[in-house]
């Protein structure tokens, strides 16, 4: 009899678990089913494993930046969407003008082809085409974000730092507005194409095609990743960073520079959220003034499910996001397909609604 | 000597029935907004039924905002929950009703109700809505549950955008529909038509009676031939009366025994717990309130107001400029969350729709260049109106929310309670102040000289 | 550590009144009993298996040196914290982990240690707020026309009990005043008033004559043993002056790490020579 009290009392002390191992075992099980069946073929489910994984990884490394911050400096950042904005726009301006220099003007391809700037066929920017250019933009969208991540947190919040989460949350939401439409006062409102889909080399492994940006962005967001990790774990960082997010005055009292941990929170999420900004465009083929806020909520889902403050918990998150909202897909067919995004916003309404704190909430990580 | 100093007493009483009387002071801010528009009006040379119809416009968006800041103001104010999914609210609202109302040979097909039933279930549907969400999502902290609140908004967004609800049947073959991303085109007609022309949705049925003299009598007077300006300044002053309902109904719901259990839970909730106030039944009938107040704004808003429901207009942008209206007066006072309505809708929304007229009439500005670069490039030449040009043009809308963006960080830096910030208004049914003559007591003799301070345990 | 078992109260009525939420039950069945009352947070366990009950009518003193866990096994009472484990028998019923306006609308209720008053609020509004069941707490009543001429009357009912409450605790001319302005011992006055308002059966008070002087702080025991004479209410008092504890209270229990220590009357506590240990130091 054991056994079925211990397991009537899990139900009874954690019923979100049990409702996501059952919902779980259900659609795997109609996974295979599909699977077997011929509902779903490997490729197809291959390809939405790949885009999941892909997406996911953005979201992970712009989640990385909005939980540390989140958890450092005490409040929601709504205005990180509006970073990975900015870092999109400024890369792609440089990546643009590297790009096509030799053949237009400075003017129209810095604004990436505003008013009557050349159209992105003919700037022909892509990873084999012009590896360079899409390199030197990564970097200027990195360093552009954290000089912009940097001058905001001088100007608006280091005068407030004391305030609330809620008086931060509401200054960010302004920061969020100004620097949006900034762009859309540089830029332009629309939605521009970026990336010359015709250049880009696709490969085919196991039947799901995988195109060579697909392939750039996985790589890079790995690197960052594991760099991000490194210094997190081998540096005095990590450990003050941790410090800070438990009891932000205890931390001062023990002599750790508070300012500076702030500091570099900013260089570590502006720089990630610039370098997410960047390869969004770049798998997407597409750049607008909101991609950020588009994304915004779906990034708080993953943070919020990762468990604020935790760097495995942001990649672990934006991965479980990411998938879902492509492996949804299987089961939502035609017009249901609306509704992948609005699973994704449930999963995180029904994560805090079970176990606020997250997966890797309350463990402490880096 | 003696008329200054009269006239400076006059200033200084006017400045206190200010501070006294928030009638008088929405009064005042709303005549100095009238006054505005009126002298923009002329600038622009227009003629009367173009004042007319300025004047229509000041008084209808001012309401609309108003009524919808009275509501988030409910929410935040008095019950502390930080809801911005305001826009997902709204749309249950505008859609139930448009839904409820729609004739069943329509395009989307509709239940053919009338529109009294509409709106009243709209409002429900709101609070359906608002109930739904709030159960489980009450006990998340403030800021855990504008995440949330966000994401609902944007979940019933995506539903009635999705192709999938475009048209459905229920079960017993009655057939709706949202439109999808097209919305819903045919919406009832205003009901003020309905006091001015023979059948409310065409003008060109003819006047009815009332509607013939009001008629005559702008036509005579000031001859306004358009009477389409003031069918709307009517429905402009009907709004008006209702955002006055809705004041006196939240002033009573917080000058009450249930207004006092909402300042405590706000204070200190283990408190009010602890007195055996069961604060999750507060919480959710304030917001369930709120929810259907703001499903009413909806229904008079962009419903009546516009005419036609769409997906587009319910993006979180809209919940975020009515949160600013909500800021700018002050979150926890009713007048100031009226003033914050007034301000934002006058000063932030409509007078920048104006002023690229005004100053391109003024300066005569023909530059429109449709980029940045070449906008700044002729500065080094000496040349600034290409810049102007591009700014009035082209980017004034976005300038415009820069603003406001900038203008948030400022309020949040040097002065977070906005204009009337918390007032402290007595949550009670009854006067306190009365029914009691002090015993003359001084209280220097009441508490020991040498307060302990409290042991820790 | 097993408690003793309560010793009789001396000079005590037989179960009076019953007050707001009173349950009558059988005649010997105290209204509080505690049984193996457990409270851990993460590694440290506040309330380690306390045993007590608390006898009718009784002003039953709680002692213990600090960290004892007197205001833990408060808010494990009073559904504020919930208890790891063991029950909590108010009036027969277990209550233990119930929510604390279940336990208030029961007839018990508490004061805080560090007094919480509703700063942002009057004094007045404070007491108003008191009084369970209020017609005006339901919305459509406050709300709605005929039905909130009755709230209105309602609360110029309220408002007199208010100013005869203020009047008797001698705060009454600080009446309109932000509750936050008080001094420290007029809010633990505040709060015992308000807690009084409520209507309870039974009382838990900490400290609540902290900073309160010595006339006013006779005059409210006085008025604490005229509660328990005229309408049967009960009080558990924890209290560091022990004059008090020696003058007023009868039984005593005391409380250390967690235990309870030892029980009875004033006198055989004080010569216990386990509690002069517990709060002169472990002698080990």
């Amino acid at each position: 009899m054991e056994p079925y009290a211990r397991g009537r009392q899990l139900l009874n002390d954690q019923p979100g678990l049990a409702i996501v191992a059952v919902a779980a075992l259900l659609l795997v099980g109609d996974l295979f089913a599909k699977l077997l069946g011929g509902g779903l073929t490997a490729t197809r489910f291959g390809g939405f494993v790949w885009d999941g994984l892909v997406i996911g990884l953005l979201i992970g490394l712009a989640g990385i930046g909005l939980s540390l911050t989140y958890s450092i400096l005490g409040f929601a950042n709504f205005a990180h969407g509006d970073y990975i904005s900015w870092g999109a726009f400024s890369g792609w301006a440089v990546a643009y003008l590297l790009a096509g220099i030799d053949r237009y003007a400075a003017g129209g391809l810095l604004l990436i082809g505003a008013g009557d700037g050349p159209a992105p066929g003919d700037v022909g920017v892509s990873i084999t085409n012009t590896p360079l250019s899409i390199v030197a933009g990564l970097v200027v969208a990195v360093g552009f974000t954290i000089g912009v991540s940097l001058l905001i947190d001088r100007a608006v919040y280091r005068p407030i730092r004391d305030a609330d989460g809620i008086t931060l949350l509401i200054a960010s939401i302004g920061v969020a507005f100004a620097l949006r439409y900034l762009i859309v006062f540089f830029f332009y409102s629309g939605r521009q194409g970026v990336t010359d889909i015709s250049r880009v080399p696709a490969y085919e492994i196991g039947g799901v095609v995988i195109n060579a940006h697909e392939l750039t962005i996985v790589v890079i967001a790995l690197v960052l990743m594991i760099g991000v990790h490194l210094l997190l774990q081998r540096s005095k960082l990590g450990k003050a960073m941790r410090a800070m997010a438990d009891n932000r005055d205890l931390a001062q009292v023990t002599g750790i520079p508070v300012e500076g941990v702030i500091r570099t929170t900013w260089i570590l999420g502006g720089g990630l959220a610039g370098a997410a900004g960047y390869l969004v465009v770049l798998t997407q083929g597409t750049i607008a003034y909101d991609l950020g806020w588009l994304l915004l909520l779906l990034i708080f889902a993953a943070v919020i499910m990762g468990g604020i403050g935790s760097v495995y918990g942001a990649i672990v998150g934006g991965l479980v996001i990411g998938l879902a909202s492509r492996l949804s897909l299987i089961w939502l067919t035609g017009d249901l397909s609306s509704f992948a995004e609005p699973v994704a916003f449930g999963l995180m309404i029904f994560v805090l609604l079970f176990r606020p704190e997250g997966i890797f909430g309350g463990v402490s990580t880096a | 000597m003696s008329t200054d100093w009269f006239q400076t007493s006059r200033l200084t009483q006017f400045r206190e029935l200010l501070e006294r009387s928030d009638v008088a002071l929405v009064l005042t801010a709303m005549a100095a907004f009238y006054l505005l528009f009126l002298g923009i009006g002329a600038i622009l040379n227009y003629d009367v039924a173009g004042l007319i119809s300025i004047l229509g416009q000041v008084t209808f968006f001012t309401a609309v905002y108003a009524l919808i800041v009275l509501a988030l103001n409910l929410h935040w104010g008095y019950a502390g929950l930080f809801n911005i999914g305001i826009a997902g609210f709204m749309a249950v609202g505008v859609y139930t009703m448009a839904m409820l109302t729609a004739p069943p040979t329509g395009s989307p097909p509709g239940l053919g109700l009338p529109v009294v039933v509409g709106v009243v279930g709209g409002m429900l549907a709101a609070a359906l809505v608002g109930l739904v969400t709030a159960l489980p999502a009450l006990r998340l902290r403030a800021d855990y549950l504008a995440i949330v609140t966000v994401a609902i908004s944007e979940i019933i967004r995506l539903t009635y955008n999705s192709p999938a609800f475009s048209t459905f049947t229920l079960p017993g073959g009655i057939a709706l529909g949202t439109g999808g991303a097209s919305g819903i085109g045919t919406f009832p007609s205003n009901p003020i038509q309905a006091v001015y022309y023979v059948d409310p949705s065409s003008a060109a049925s003819g006047a009815t009676p009332i509607g013939a003299a009001i008629f005559g009598f702008f036509e005579a007077v000031f001859g306004v031939v358009r009477s389409a300006v003031i069918v709307d300044l009517t429905y402009g002053l009907v709004l008006a009366v209702v955002v006055f309902l809705v004041y006196t109904l939240l002033a009573r719901v917080g000058n009450s025994p249930f207004g006092r259990v909402l300042k405590a839970i706000q204070e200190d909730e283990v408190v009010a717990k602890s007195l055996g106030k069961d604060t999750n039944r507060f919480k959710i009938k304030t917001f369930m309130l709120g929810c259907a107040l703001m499903g009413l704004a909806g229904v008079l808003w962009q419903g009546f107001g516009t005419g036609a429901v769409y997906p587009q207009a319910f993006r979180p942008e809209l919940t975020f400029y009515i949160f600013i209206a909500v800021i700018i007066g002050g979150a926890g006072s009713n007048t100031g969350s009226v003033l914050g309505g007034a301000v934002f809708a006058n000063l932030l929304f409509l007078l920048p729709q104006y002023l690229p007229n005004i100053i391109e009439q003024t300066f005569s500005i023909q530059a429109d260049p449709n980029n940045f670069i070449a906008a700044v490039g002729p500065i080094a030449a000496g040349e600034i109106a290409p810049l102007l040009g591009y700014i009035l043009n082209q980017r004034l809308p976005a300038l415009r929310f820069v603003f406001v963006g900038v203008l948030l960080i400022y309020l949040m830096q040097n002065r977070p309670e906005g204009l009337l910030g918390h007032r402290t208004e007595t949550a009670a049914a009854v006067d306190l102040s009365e029914g009691h003559t002090p015993g003359g007591r001084t209280g220097s003799d009441l508490t020991a000289p040498d307060e302990r301070g409290v042991d820790d345990e | 550590m097993s408690s003793e078992p309560a010793a009789d109260g001396v000079g005590e009525e037989p179960a009076g009144d019953n007050a707001v939420g009173d349950t009558t039950e059988t005649a010997d069945e105290p209204p509080l009993r505690v049984e193996n009352l457990r409270k851990e947070f993460g590694g440290i366990t506040a309330v380690d298996g306390a045993s007590f009950e608390v006898a009718d009518e009784s002003l039953t003193g709680l002692i213990g040196p600090n960290g004892a866990g007197k205001s833990t096994t408060f808010n494990c009472i009073t559904g504020v914290q919930k208890p790891t484990d063991g029950a909590v028998y108010f009036n027969g019923t277990d209550i233990a982990g119930r929510a604390p306006n279940a336990i208030a609308n029961r007839g018990l209720v508490r004061t805080f240690q560090i007094a919480r008053e509703l700063a942002e609020m009057t004094v007045l509004e404070n007491l108003m707020l008191a009084p369970q069941r209020q017609q005006g707490e339901a919305l459509y009543r406050s709300v709605l026309p005929p039905f909130r001429d009755g709230v209105v009357k309602e609360e110029t009912r309220l408002r007199e009990a208010v100013w005869e409450s203020l009047e008797f605790f001698e705060i009454d001319h600080l009446a309109q005043e932000r509750a936050g302005n008080l001094s420290g011992g007029q809010r633990k006055l505040l709060e015992l008033a308000r807690t009084l308002m409520t209507d309870p059966g039974m009382l838990l008070l900490d400290e609540p004559f902290a900073g309160v002087n010595p006339t006013l702080e006779a005059k409210l025991l006085d008025r604490i043993n005229q509660l328990r004479a005229e309408e049967g209410l009960t009080f558990l008092l924890v209290e560091h002056d022990m004059d008090i504890i020696m003058e007023h209270c009868d039984p005593v229990i005391v409380m250390h790490q967690g235990q309870i220590l030892a029980e009875g009357r004033p006198e055989e506590v004080r010569s216990n020579q386990r509690v002069v240990d517990a709060y002169f130091g472990e002698q080990q």
